[in-house]
């Protein structure tokens, strides 16, 4: 009763989304209000339905109602709660139903906060938003319907993905999700944008913020995906370069770029076709995203039917999204006039060629995932691209990026001076070549590749520093009018410095742990003992015990450093009884400089593979990406971006709109 | 057009060049799994019998008339999905359809044998998966149609619903029945 009811209010959604895209739009056409203001109560709807059959579903999760199909083939009864719930999205179907609903979320969201925009401007950014709608949710009723029963009722269910059942892993898909689907919303504004023929310094400001939401939880959501494989997958690597996680990162770079190509549109009214091109292509890549990894041409899936059908509709998804949204910007971008012209040396130049690494990368990404499917289709035999073509193409484009970072912010606007930037980055320069003098000399005898790594985290660090130092006028003039202009920086400006500083931090920590990392793998009996890095792992017992739905084999190590015992680790390796699959779960002890990171793997005849790593630098990353992300919200809680644009700038929007029709 | 004009038009013309692609990677089994035991002798395997008054299956079982073998376990649930279609497929006596039961408890195994239905004419039972390695077994569900000199011709990956049983595997029997 309750499927029926989730199922019937999810056929609900797709009637009112189809009204959100049709009324709306024909009213901002028209000039008719009251067709507009549909827009807003419309989204409320969309989402409340929505949230109804997300609500029946995990509903059906918690219950373990297993006459849903959906629930018998991810869940069990012996599951604890957590992984009922996340087993809600832990599959095709239930992953979908999420996407819809975060998708209302925002839909709900820009209705409430999009007060001071354009009623034109409005009904069409939610229009859009419900042609979105449209589509997902016909997908999901026609080809995945999560609420599809199983006659006979088996007694119980297959178990969720072992890999699955995990805290990190649980929140990562909604993280991940929200930020996919926030671009949505950067995509609507530019669609819109399209269609009005305008493009302003206040439209940058609107969209500023949407995007930046969607990059925070993008942020997130893919370090979190590579915590946890740093963590479960028990290798000690962190990034695979695998279609599912490219198929994350290359939003994450293009959205990257539209948020510093906003600034330009904002500060300078130039730039315009190609934020909205990178707005547009943000959210493409997104789509492209689940497609690759929801159709499986490119992964498969073993366990679970592929269905050339999903993958069918899908296609015609992108077809009539990414297409459709090009040709409007084949078509109107033209004549959209730019604005204030620059100096290649200037911000707008840094800002330039920021904009232009970040999309050559994200190429780069896009190329190496879709090669083994144009292989594949052109009959050339399957290959499979991985890390050695990334390092080779990715990784250089990486080191001008930084360099540039250091720089752009210290140039004015219009025309840069690059003397005097130097000038003022000098104390900079000086404090990073001691900084990578100390690292050579803490990393003789290691990788020497990873000085140049340091060396490029150390001057962004140092650069961010510096540019955070000569604005707030540190040292020149008191302490005290420092911190007071610190205190009355704009919280955008703030973001930067600690957003930069962030990155930083995860170059540095990529380096140690990709360039300085080491390992041992051997056999080990009880009592026996193996140096690794300076310490000294003892393998005290292997036991054998049993969780909530899984055996345990835990293993005991006993760790030295100098002679005194320094910490004990106990790794797991897990046998899930419904799927008979094993995981390990690494044991990791973190400190500020390091990880040390033990794996137990199989057992015979009292012998143990153990496989023990140094990990220098790993917390690194996370700290990193955490300091990422706060200077994202630090960025968002800036004040011009909640009170919205001034009224300066309406005059120049309307003699655009007068031009552009 | 323009030099100007075209430079809009391009990111349009990259995607559906692009998009030709996946349709055609679409239209490609993804899942196609190029058993290189396709066209090879079935493999040498004795395995013993599941339920007590049903054989097991082995090598010399095969050979003389088309068979289909019908990978499964209790545990599998697009398995329960199919069962029924490989069920009424063994009942119409077209070809014998023997059951390969994979990594399976022997006592879930009958079970769910019994309440499901049961019209295999041999069950071999294969605990360790070992058997089912040699057959190139990747997963539950798998079914694998042996030709009359006792070659596997055909491997079905994932559950076979009735479209796929009516508009390919029938066909394929019917041929292989023919030859």
């Amino acid at each position: 009763m309750i499927a029926e009811l989730g199922h019937f209010a999810l056929v609900l959604t797709l009637m009112v989304a189809l009204a959100q895209s049709i009324v709306p739009m024909v009213g901002a056409a028209r000039g008719d209000l009251r067709m507009m203001a549909m827009a807003g109560p419309a989204a409320s709807a969309q989402f409340a339905l929505v949230l109804v059959a997300f609500g029946a579903l995990t509903y059906s999760y918690v219950v373990s109602d297993f006459s849903v199909y959906n629930v018998v083939s991810n869940s069990n009864s012996l599951q604890p709660m957590l992984y009922k719930v996340s087993g809600v999205w832990g599959n095709h179907e239930g992953s979908i139903l999420l996407w819809v609903l975060i998708l209302a979320l925002y839909g709900v969201l820009v209705a409430m906060f999009g007060g001071n925009l354009p009623p034109t401007l409005k009904a069409r950014v939610l229009a859009v938003q419900g042609i979105i709608a449209v589509g997902f949710s016909a997908f999901l009723l026609l080809t995945s319907n999560p609420f599809e029963r199983v006659f006979p009722v088996p007694v119980d269910g297959n178990d969720l993905n072992p890999l699955l059942q995990d805290p990190g892993l649980a929140f990562h898909p909604p993280m991940l999700y929200a930020g996919y689907v926030g671009l949505s919303t950067a995509f609507s504004f530019a669609v819109a944008a399209l269609i009005e023929g305008k493009v302003d310094a206040a439209w940058a400001r609107w969209v500023r913020p949407w995007t930046l939401v969607a990059w925070i939880f993008l942020t997130a959501g893919i370090v979190l995906g590579s915590w946890w494989a740093y963590y479960e997958l028990g290798w000690g690597g962190f990034w695979f370069w695998d279609p599912v996680e490219n198929a994350s990162f290359m939003p994450w770079l293009v959205a990257t770029a539209l948020l510093h190509s906003a600034i330009v549109v904002e500060k300078r009214d130039t730039l315009k076709s190609w934020t909205i091109l990178l707005a547009i292509i943000g959210f493409s890549l997104s789509l492209i995203g689940t497609f690759l990894v929801r159709s499986g041409v490119l992964t498969s899936v073993h366990a679970f039917a592929t269905d050339p059908q999903r993958g069918l509709f899908i296609l015609l998804l992108l077809v009539v999204a990414i297409g459709g949204s090009l040709a409007l910007f084949a078509w109107r971008a033209p004549a959209m006039k730019g604005g204030g012209l620059f100096q290649p040396i200037s911000r707008e130049g840094g800002l330039v060629l920021n904009n232009l690494l970040l999309s050559t990368a994200a190429v780069t990404v896009l190329l190496g995932t879709l090669y083994p499917l144009f292989l594949d289709v052109l009959e050339l035999g399957k290959v499979s691209v991985g890390a050695p073509f990334f390092n080779a193409t990715f990784v250089p484009l990486m080191f001008p990026l930084i360099v540039v970072a250091g720089f752009g912010p210290m140039l004015a606007w219009k025309r840069g001076d690059l003397a005097g930037a130097l000038q003022r980055l000098k104390v900079a320069a000086l404090a990073t070549l001691a900084i990578v003098g100390v690292a050579a000399w803490l990393s003789w005898g290691l990788k020497a590749v990873g000085v140049a790594g340091i060396a490029l985290a150390a001057w962004l660090a140092c650069a961010t520093l510096a540019e955070f130092a000569n604005r707030i006028n540190l040292g020149r003039g008191s302490l005290f009018n420092s911190l007071r202009r610190a205190r009355g920086l704009p919280r955008s400006s703030w973001g930067m410095t600690v957003t930069h500083f962030g990155l930083a931090v995860i170059i540095a920590g990529i380096t140690g742990a990709s360039l300085w990392r080491t390992e041992a793998i051997q056999e080990m009996k009880i009592g026996e003992s193996v140096d690794v890095a300076g310490y000294n792992y003892t393998l005290d017992k292997v036991e054998n015990l049993r969780g909530p739905n899984y055996f345990v084999e835990r293993g005991t190590f006993t760790v030295r450093h100098d002679g005194k015992v320094y910490t004990v680790m106990e790794p797991e390796k897990r046998k899930y009884f419904v799927q008979q699959r094993e995981t390990t779960e690494a044991a990791i002890y973190t400190t500020f400089m390091k990880d040390l990171y033990v794996v137990l793997g199989d057992g015979k005849d009292g012998a143990w593979v153990t496989r023990i790593y140094h990990n220098p630098l790993v917390p690194w990353m996370w700290m990193g990406a955490l300091i990422m992300v706060l200077g994202g919200a630090l960025s968002l809680s800036d004040r011009r971006l909640r009170v919205g644009a001034p009224k300066r700038h309406a005059a120049p929007a309307m003699a655009q709109l007068a031009g552009a029709e | 057009m323009t030099f100007r004009h075209f430079l809009y038009l391009l990111p349009l013309l990259v995607f559906l060049g692009i998009s030709i692609y996946f349709a055609i990677g679409l239209g490609k089994d993804p899942r196609e799994i190029p058993s290189a035991l396709i066209d090879k002798p079935v493999p040498q395997f004795e395995l013993p019998l599941l339920v007590e008054d049903l054989p097991g299956l082995a090598t010399a079982d095969f050979g003389g008339e088309v068979a289909m073998v019908n990978v499964f376990a209790s545990w599998c649930i697009p398995c329960r999905i199919e069962h029924p279609v490989i069920t009424r497929l063994a009942d119409e006596g077209i070809l014998p359809v023997y059951g390969l039961n994979w990594k399976d408890e022997k006592e879930d195994a009958r079970a769910w044998l019994n309440e499901l239905g049961n019209s295999y004419t041999r069950i071999g039972w294969d605990l360790s998966g070992r058997v089912g390695i040699d057959w190139g077994v990747y997963g539950v569900p798998e079914t694998y149609i042996v030709g009359k000199q006792g070659r596997i011709r055909y491997k079905h990956v994932g559950p076979i619903s009735r479209e796929a049983l009516n508009e390919t595997i029938l066909p394929i029997i019917r041929e292989l029945q023919a030859e």
